[in-house]
């Protein structure tokens, strides 16, 4: 990594934010002033912060960028990363950090259980799940935690019944996601959350591998081993079954979680929903580009010299495309700061962009329209139950949400 | 002989080694796009879109993640 000594001080990241509901207004500066720009990153060496709309398309749509974690220059930032790069922690590969012919190798057996016509079918199965724990909330009575009683558990137990998981398991999977993506999280007990999982998956895995049944992981292991072609390993499989479960369900529940809270913090956003009028799926790509949830994901290592917005970039640096400022970028989204469902959002870069760009992205759409569609007209007297700036915000994860939303009616 | 391009008409594109399924085309324009059953990935409904279909298949065209469609000309 160059970090060389004429150049000034590079700023620490990630910078604060001054309000919960906002990016951090560095963004802004950095956006204006220097579209590519050196940072110190929080577990060691530097990287380039890109914040350009234009520019982050670009990076993440150029396969000179490595996903690879491992890859010198990979941006210091997740605990996973570091538990990659020095202790060569996870063993088992899975899409999110392959590239090229390895990555579509891995990706393109699950194509077909993602697309928009199969993920279409789910919307009367993902219909009742919500009334079923929206029933519970009201039976229980207000006030409640939103996170608990339906942010979590709805996309939880979706991604469940697609891959075959007993969803009895949610409590052990859902608090080993959260360790996995804490910043707190140390290096042990990184390694240590990445274990359990693994060896719960190994288990599950090898029981569908002897008796493949009908569900996501069983048409999978048909499905290859019909194919013939060698990709009907284990540990591809393990790999598979733990991405598609961590990427499914806290995602999507920290969206929920914000979305609901800006929902009810500005009644005019809200109305529409009350009133059943208006465009649920705009709303939608409105809150996901919005929100902009995970942050610093869409990090790359450079594996050949380049340019990005006029500026040199090596081979072995690192680039953290930074989606949550591409998508305030006023050059892409006119007055980005304010949520207008209205403007016609699609080509936000909130599921990114390029080979990587999210695999189940027509899922969360869904499951996002049923959900706020269905809790604003059954729960039209809906509020939050405290200030909106003391809610538990994760500001020490990977990706942002809410640890808790307490609302009443 | 090929005949003179119509200005209103486009002809579009899809490469299926490219693509990596994310539907954002059967979103954008779904008279032209679909996706394969089996495999998931693109497949042309429309090759020579007309008038508000062309619109939205070169919007498709923009949105896809993976550069696997284009517009000629
Ligand atoms: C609103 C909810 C969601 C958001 C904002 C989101 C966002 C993203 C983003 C930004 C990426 C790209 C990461 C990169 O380029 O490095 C991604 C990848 C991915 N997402 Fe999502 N996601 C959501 C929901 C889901 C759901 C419900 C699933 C699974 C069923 C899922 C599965 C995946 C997978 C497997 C990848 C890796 C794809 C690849 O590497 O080819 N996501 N997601
Ligand atoms: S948008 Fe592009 S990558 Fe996605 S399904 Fe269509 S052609 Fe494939």
């Amino acid at each position: 990594m160059t970090s060389s000594t004429d150049r000034a001080p590079a700023m620490p990241f990630p910078p604060p934010r001054t309000c919960p509901l906002h990016q951090p207004p560095e963004y802004d500066r950095l956006r204006t002033e220097e579209p590519v720009a050196r940072a110190a990153m929080p577990h060691g060496g530097e990287a380039w912060l890109i914040t350009r709309y234009e520019d982050v398309r670009a990076v993440l749509a150029d396969p000179r960028f490595s996903s690879d974690r491992r890859k010198p220059g990979f941006p210091r930032i997740h605990p996973a990363v570091i538990a990659a790069q020095d202790h060569g922690v996870p063993a088992r590969p899975n899409m999110i950090g392959l590239d090229g012919a390895e990555h579509a190798a891995n990706r393109r057996p699950v194509l077909s259980e993602f697309t928009v016509k199969r993920v279409r079918a789910m919307r009367p199965r993902i219909q009742a799940i919500v009334d079923e724990h929206i029933d519970a909330m009201l039976a229980a009575g207000s006030p409640a935690d939103l996170v608990t009683s339906l942010s979590l558990p709805v996309p939880s137990l979706v991604i469940c019944e697609l891959l075959g998981v007993p969803y009895a398991d949610h409590e052990f999977f859902q608090s080993c996601t959260a360790e996995l993506l804490s910043f707190s999280t140390t290096g042990g007990g990184r390694a240590d959350a990445m274990n359990r999982m693994l060896a719960y998956m190994d288990r599950l895995c090898a029981a569908k591998e002897a008796d493949p049944g009908d569900d996501l992981l069983g048409r999978v292991i048909t499905k290859q081993r019909t194919a013939g072609d060698g990709t009907d390993d284990h540990e591809h499989l393990v790999g598979l079954a733990v991405i598609l479960l961590v990427a499914g369900h806290e995602t999507t529940a920290n969206v929920i979680s914000l979305g609901t809270a800006a929902l009810l913090n500005d009644p005019a956003l809200a109305a529409p929903l009350r009133s059943g009028t208006g465009s649920t799926p705009a709303l939608v790509e409105e809150l996901v580009r919005y929100f902009s949830i995970t942050g610093a994901v869409t990090s790359r290592a450079a594996t050949e010299d380049t340019t990005i917005g006029g500026t040199p970039i090596r081979a072995g640096e690192g680039v953290v495309a930074l989606v949550p400022a591409a998508n305030h970028d006023p050059d892409a989204f006119d007055s980005p700061d304010r949520i207008d469902p209205e403007r016609g959002s699609r080509h936000h870069l909130g599921f990114g962009y390029g080979v990587h760009q999210c695999l189940g992205q027509n899922l969360a759409r869904l499951e996002l329209e049923i959900v706020f569609d269905t809790l604003f007209r059954r729960i039209p007297t809906l509020r939050l139950d405290a200030p909106l700036d003391t809610l538990p915000f994760k500001d020490d994860a990977a990706i942002y949400g809410l640890n808790e939303l307490p609302v009443a009616w | 002989m090929s005949a003179p391009a119509d200005p209103r008409r486009s002809r579009v594109a899809a490469d299926r080694e490219v693509c990596v399924g994310a539907g954002q085309c059967v979103l954008t324009a779904p008279e032209v796009f679909d996706q394969d059953e089996d495999d998931g990935r693109v497949v042309l409904l429309d090759d020579r879109p007309e008038g508000e279909r062309a619109e939205s298949a070169r919007r498709a065209v923009w949105l896809c993640p993976s550069h696997a469609l284009s517009v000629v000309p």
